[in-house]
C-alpha cells in the first residue's frame, strides 16, 4: 500500500442512490440514517408528525420523509431533485446523494453520479430490473463510477425468495459484463423494514454476503490514479507588480518547485518557482489540492489555460469525439453554437456530427440526427479555438465538459470527451503577412458585416441593394450575400428544417468572416430567424465588426406585400417550416440598426443607415 | 501508526478536501461573475468561510466585499466582534439595516417572527443587492441543516426578484459551475455545501479560527420562555409579568437575532469541550432557530422568497 491510499484509507465515501422510480432509494437512505444514529432527536419528532400526514406507509414512520425535503415531493411522494445527505460512523465519513428515479430527472441523477465513487443501485425485487434500472446503470459507467451495490429492495414483498434474488443478481451480472465496474455487490434488503441495512436480518440466514452499512464502510473505492500533473489555471493573482500567481486546483499528479512545466497550448516551456498558500510556501502539491503557482519565467498563461507536465502532455485540439448525456428541454441540433465548459476554459463550440445515440434497454447503437431530454449519444464537437484535455477515462477532471445553451443559459450536456480527432492538427493554421490592415490600406476603408435579419418580404433585400449602391458611389468594396446566390448554389443542399437553418446561416457566416477578412464590405441579407446563429455570426469576427439591422415589419404588412407569393403559398400549406406561420421568428434583443419600414421608405433608410455607418467605415470623405 | 494517529490523518484529510472545494468555489465565484458579494452574517459558519476566502487569494485580499444585513437585533457581542474582524483583516465591509421599517416600529415582538425576518433581513438583503448591483452573493449555508437546503446547488440560480425555483434548478454535474446570468437574475453560492456542523467545529479547531465568544458557555442573563431560554442582551426585551432575569451559564449552537435564538445550558467554555458536547447532543443545531418552527416547509419558503 502506498502513502497515498495510506492516508485516505477509510476517508471520506461519495455515493448516491439510482434507480427506477418508487424502488424505494428515499426509504433507503432515510432508514440508513436513521439506523446508524444520524437522525437527531427533534427531527425523529418532525419525521413522526410528517409520516401521520405525508406517509406512504399508513401510521408506519415512511422514512423517504428525511429525504424527500421539497414539498411538491412530499406532496407527491416522489423524488424530483437530488438531496445530498452527510452520515458519519465510528469507521467512516459519507456524502450521499440520493437521486430520482423518475425518467424525466434523469439529469439529477447525472447530477449526483458526477461526484460518485459508489452506487447503491436499486431493484423493486417485485419487479426485476426495468428500463431505468439499466439506463442508470449506463450512465453511472459512462461517468466512470466502479462501484455497484445492487440492493435488491422490497424482499418482504416476494417473502425472502433467495431464488428470486438470485435470479435477479445473476441477470444483472450478465447485462453488466459490457461495463467496466470493479465490484458489484447484491445485497438483499428491505428499506421499509430495515432487513440487511444496518442490522443483520433474521429472516434471510441464506444471506452470505455483508448487510449494506457493512459493506459502505469497508469497501476501499481505491486511489483513482490521476495520472501526469495538470493545472487548470482558474485565476490570475496579482495584488501588486512584484506577485503574479497562478491559483487553481490541481486536476492530475503532483508538482514540486523547480518542476519543468509547459503552458499546454502554446507549447512554451517554464520552471516551478514556488507553491504558495495562506499557510506559508510547500514543498508538494497534489492532484486535488487547491494552490497559487509562482512560475520561473514571464510566460503567456491565463485563466483557461492549462500546465501540464512536458514529459505527459494533454491532447491540444479544436475538435474531438465524445459521449454526451443530454439535458437539455429543446434537442441537440448539429451545427448550432453552444457555450463549452471544460475545465476551467469557456469556449464557442458546435456539435459537429452525432454518430449515434443509445438505446438504453438492449445498449443498442441507433443512427440519430439529434437529441432528446435524457438521450445519450456519441458526437463529435468543434471548438472555435483549440483547448487542452485528456481523454475521461484517464483523467475525469480535465476530460469532462459541459454544454451551456446561449439563450437560456441552461445546462444542456454533460459530456466526456474520448479521444482528440486529429484531421484539424495537422492543418496549421499560417500566419499570413498579407493581413487585414494591409488590406485596408489598399482598399482606403474598413471592412465591416452588415447582416440584415427580419421576416420574408419585410424589405431586408430592397434596403440593403439601395445601402449597396450608394456605398458602391463612394468607391467602397461592397458584396452582397443573400438567399438567391447562396442557396441556390454553395447551400444548395440544404432544406428548411431547423438543422438546415442552423447550418445555412453557419455557412453564410463563414463565408461573410472571409469577405470582411478580405476587407469588403459584406451586406448579408437572410432571414436568420434564430438569436443563437446571429450571435454565433457575430462572435465569429471581431467586435465592432458585426452590426445587426432588424428589419422590422409587422407580418400582416409581409403577408400583403407578399412580393415572391410565399405566404399565400404558406397559408395554402403548399410550403412547410415558413418563418412567421409555422417557424418560430427570434426577434434582435439588441440589434445596431432597428429599421421600422412602415414609417419610412427604403431609400430614406438606407440613407440613414449609411449616414451612421460612414465614420466607422472611414468612408468619411 | 496508532489507532489515534489514523484517525487524526483522516480527519485531516477530510478536511483538507473540503477546504479545497470550498477555495476552488470560491475563486471559480470571483471569476465568473463581475460583481460577487460575500455575506456575512457573523456566525462560526460565515467565521469558516471569511477564512476560506482569506486563503483562496492569498497574498492577495478577496476581490470582493462583506455585506451584513443588520437587522438592529443583533447580540452585541456579534457587533463588536464583527467590527473587530474587518480591522483585523483590513477588508470592506457594507452594512445594510433597513432603518425606515425599525422606524415604523417592525420588531420581533409586535411583528411575530417571520414577518420580522421577511422584511428586516430578506427584503434588505435584497434591496442591498439589487441598489448595489450584485450578481453574486456568497453564504455560508450548509446542507446538513436543513432538508430544503441538502436539496439547493452550490451555484443557485435566483430569479429576477431573487426568488428561488426547486423544480428548475440547473444540473450542476462534476466541478463544472455554470455561472451564466440571464439578465435581472442573480447567483447565490454556497462554499460550504458538503460541510457538516462537526467539520465546521473540527476546522475551527484546526485552523484556529476566532468566533463570537457567545458560542462558549459563560453565566448570561436570561428569562425561559415556552420552554427555550432567551438572553436578554439589552433592555429592549419586553419582560412578561413577574419574568426577572437570571444568571444562567448558557451557550448558543447557533446565533441570529438575539430574541429568535434560544441559548443552550452547558459547561463547555473551550472548543474541545463544545467538540464533545456536539458530540454527544441529540439534538440539531437549528432547533434553538425559532423562526424554522413554523412548519415543515418554513425555510423552502422563505428560499423562495429570496431569504439564503
Ligand atoms: N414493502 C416495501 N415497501 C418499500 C420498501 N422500501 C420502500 N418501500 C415503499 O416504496 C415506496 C417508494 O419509496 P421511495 O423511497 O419514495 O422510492 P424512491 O426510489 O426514492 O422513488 P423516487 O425517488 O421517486 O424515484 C414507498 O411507499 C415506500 O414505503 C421495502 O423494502 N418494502
Ligand atoms: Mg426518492
Amino acid at each position: 500500500m502506498n502513502a497515498m491510499s495510506m492516508t485516505s484509507s477509510r476517508s471520506l465515501l461519495r455515493l448516491l442512490t439510482c434507480g427506477s422510480v418508487d424502488d424505494g432509494k428515499s426509504t433507503l437512505i432515510g432508514r440508513l440514517l436513521f439506523d446508524t444514529d444520524n437522525i437527531p432527536d427533534d427531527q425523529r419528532a418532525a419525521l413522526e408528525r410528517d409520516s401521520r400526514k405525508y406517509g406512504t406507509d399508513g401510521a408506519n414512520i415512511d422514512y423517504a420523509l428525511l429525504v424527500d425535503g421539497l414539498e411538491a415531493e412530499r406532496e407527491q411522494g416522489i423524488t424530483i431533485d437530488v438531496a445530498y445527505r452527510f452520515m458519519a460512523t465510528k469507521r467512516r465519513k459519507f456524502i450521499i446523494a440520493d437521486t430520482p428515479g423518475h425518467e424525466q430527472y434523469t439529469r439529477n441523477m447525472a447530477t449526483g453520479a458526477s461526484t460518485a465513487q459508489l452506487a447503491i443501485l436499486l431493484v423493486d425485487a417485485s419487479q426485476g430490473l426495468l428500463t431505468q434500472t439499466r439506463r442508470h446503470a449506463f450512465i453511472a459507467d459512462l461517468l466512470g463510477i466502479r462501484h455497484i451495490v445492487l440492493a435488491v429492495n422490497k424482499i418482504d414483498l416476494i417473502d425472502f425468495d433467495q431464488a428470486r434474488f438470485d435470479a435477479i443478481a445473476d441477470e444483472f451480472r450478465a447485462l453488466a459484463t459490457r461495463f467496466h465496474f470493479e465490484t458489484i455487490t447484491p445485497i438483499p434488503l428491505s428499506a421499509r423494514h430495515g432487513d440487511n441495512v444496518v442490522h443483520r436480518s433474521a429472516r434471510m440466514p441464506w444471506h452470505g454476503g455483508p448487510t449494506l452499512l457493512e459493506h459502505l464502510e469497508t469497501i476501499e473505492p481505491g486511489g483513482t490514479s490521476t495520472g501526469p500533473f495538470r493545472f487548470p489555471v482558474q485565476w490570475v493573482n496579482r495584488p501588486d507588480a512584484d506577485f503574479r500567481g497562478y491559483a487553481g486546483t490541481l486536476a492530475g499528479g503532483e508538482v514540486r518547485p523547480g518542476d519543468e512545466v509547459v503552458v499546454a497550448a502554446s507549447g512554451q516551456l517554464t520552471r516551478i518557482a514556488r507553491i504558495v498558500t495562506a499557510d506559508g510556501d510547500r514543498p508538494a502539491a497534489r492532484a486535488g489540492e487547491a494552490v497559487t503557482l509562482t512560475l520561473a519565467d514571464e510566460v503567456d498563461l491565463s485563466r483557461g489555460d492549462v500546465l501540464a507536465s512536458p514529459g505527459a502532455r494533454p491532447d491540444v485540439a479544436d475538435q474531438f469525439a465524445a459521449d454526451l448525456v443530454w439535458m437539455g428541454e429543446a434537442p441537440l441540433l448539429a451545427g448550432r453554437p453552444y457555450i463549452v465548459k471544460l475545465g476551467t476554459a469557456t469556449v464557442s463550440g458546435v456539435v459537429s456530427r452525432i454518430k449515434h445515440k443509445v438505446n438504453v434497454n438492449n445498449f443498442d447503437e441507433l443512427a440519430a440526427d439529434s437529441l432528446t431530454l435524457n438521450e445519450v449519444g456519441s458526437v463529435n464537437v468543434a471548438l472555435a479555438t483549440p483547448v487542452a484535455f485528456d481523454p475521461y477515462t484517464l483523467n475525469p477532471r480535465t476530460g469532462a465538459f459541459i454544454l451551456i445553451d446561449r439563450m437560456t443559459n441552461a445546462t444542456i450536456a454533460a459530456g466526456m470527451i474520448r479521444h482528440p480527432l486529429r484531421r484539424a492538427s495537422n492543418i496549421h493554421r499560417q500566419a499570413l503577412t498579407i493581413d487585414r490592415t494591409a488590406r485596408e490600406a489598399l482598399n482606403g476603408h474598413r471592412p465591416a458585416i452588415l447582416w440584415f435579419t427580419g421576416l420574408s418580404g419585410s424589405g431586408k433585400s430592397t434596403i440593403a441593394n439601395a445601402l449597396e449602391t450608394r456605398l458602391h458611389l463612394l468607391g467602397a468594396h461592397t458584396y452582397l450575400l443573400d438567399g438567391d446566390n447562396v442557396r441556390h448554389g454553395l447551400n444548395r443542399d440544404l432544406g428548411f428544417t431547423d438543422t438546415d437553418r442552423v447550418e445555412n446561416i453557419r455557412r453564410v457566416a463563414e463565408v461573410a468572416k472571409l469577405f470582411a477578412d478580405a476587407g469588403m464590405i459584406v451586406l448579408v441579407s437572410f432571414i436568420s430567424p434564430f438569436r443563437a446563429e446571429r450571435n454565433m455570426a457575430r462572435e465569429l469576427v471581431e467586435p465592432g465588426l458585426f452590426h445587426e439591422v432588424f428589419v422590422d415589419t409587422p407580418i400582416a404588412v409581409c403577408r400583403q406585400r407578399d412580393p415572391k407569393g410565399l405566404y399565400r403559398k404558406a397559408d395554402a400549406g403548399e410550403i412547410r417550416n415558413f418563418t412567421g406561420i409555422d417557424s418560430p421568428y427570434e426577434p434582435p434583443e439588441a440589434p445596431e440598426f432597428h429599421l421600422r419600414t412602415t414609417t419610412a421608405e427604403p431609400d430614406a433608410l438606407a440613407e440613414s443607415l449609411l449616414a451612421a455607418l460612414r465614420p466607422q467605415l472611414g468612408l468619411g470623405l | 501508526m496508532s489507532v489515534t494517529e489514523t484517525a487524526t490523518a483522516t480527519l485531516d484529510a477530510d478536511l483538507a478536501a473540503l477546504e479545497a472545494e470550498s477555495i476552488e468555489i470560491i475563486r471559480e465565484t470571483a471569476a465568473g461573475f463581475r460583481n460577487p458579494v460575500m455575506l456575512y452574517s457573523i456566525g462560526k459558519d460565515s467565521s469558516v468561510m471569511l477564512h476560506l476566502a482569506m486563503k483562496a487569494f492569498y497574498p492577495a485580499k478577496p476581490p470582493f466585499p462583506l455585506m451584513h444585513v443588520d437587522t438592529g437585533w443583533k447580540f452585541r457581542e456579534m457587533i463588536r466582534f464583527r467590527d473587530e474582524t474587518v480591522k483585523r483583516l483590513g477588508l470592506d465591509l457594507i452594512v445594510r439595516h433597513n432603518a425606515e421599517a425599525a422606524a415604523r416600529g417592525v420588531n420581533p415582538f409586535d411583528y411575530g417572527a417571520s414577518t420580522y425576518t421577511q422584511v428586516m433581513k430578506t427584503e434588505t438583503l435584497k434591496a442591498g443587492l439589487d441598489e448595489l448591483g450584485f450578481d453574486a452573493a456568497f453564504g455560508g449555508a450548509r446542507r446538513d441543516e436543513e432538508k430544503s437546503r441538502a436539496k439547493e446547488r452550490v451555484f443557485s440560480v435566483r430569479t429576477a426578484g431573487h426568488g428561488w425555483d426547486p423544480k428548475a434548478q440547473r444540473p450542476e454535474i462534476w466541478n463544472l459551475f455554470n455561472t451564466r446570468l440571464a439578465p435581472g437574475q442573480t447567483m447565490r453560492v454556497f462554499p460550504l455545501s458538503n460541510w457538516t456542523e462537526a467539520d465546521i467545529w473540527n476546522y475551527i479547531a484546526r485552523e484556529t479560527i476566532p468566533v463570537v465568544p457567545l458560542y462558549f458557555a459563560k453565566e448570561r442573563p436570561v428569562v425561559e420562555r415556552g420552554g427555550q431560554l432567551l438572553m436578554v442582551d439589552d433592555n429592549r426585551l419586553p419582560l412578561n409579568p413577574g419574568e426577572v432575569p437570571q444568571l444562567r451559564k448558557v451557550r448558543f449552537r447557533t446565533l441570529g437575532c438575539y430574541p429568535l435564538t434560544a441559548a443552550i445550558e452547558s459547561e463547555a467554555e473551550t472548543l474541545e469541550a463544545v467538540l464533545a458536547e456536539m458530540r454527544a447532543s441529540r439534538m440539531s443545531e437549528r432547533q434553538g432557530r425559532l423562526i424554522d418552527h413554523d412548519d415543515a416547509a418554513a425555510m423552502e419558503k422563505k428560499k423562495r422568497e429570496g431569504y439564503f
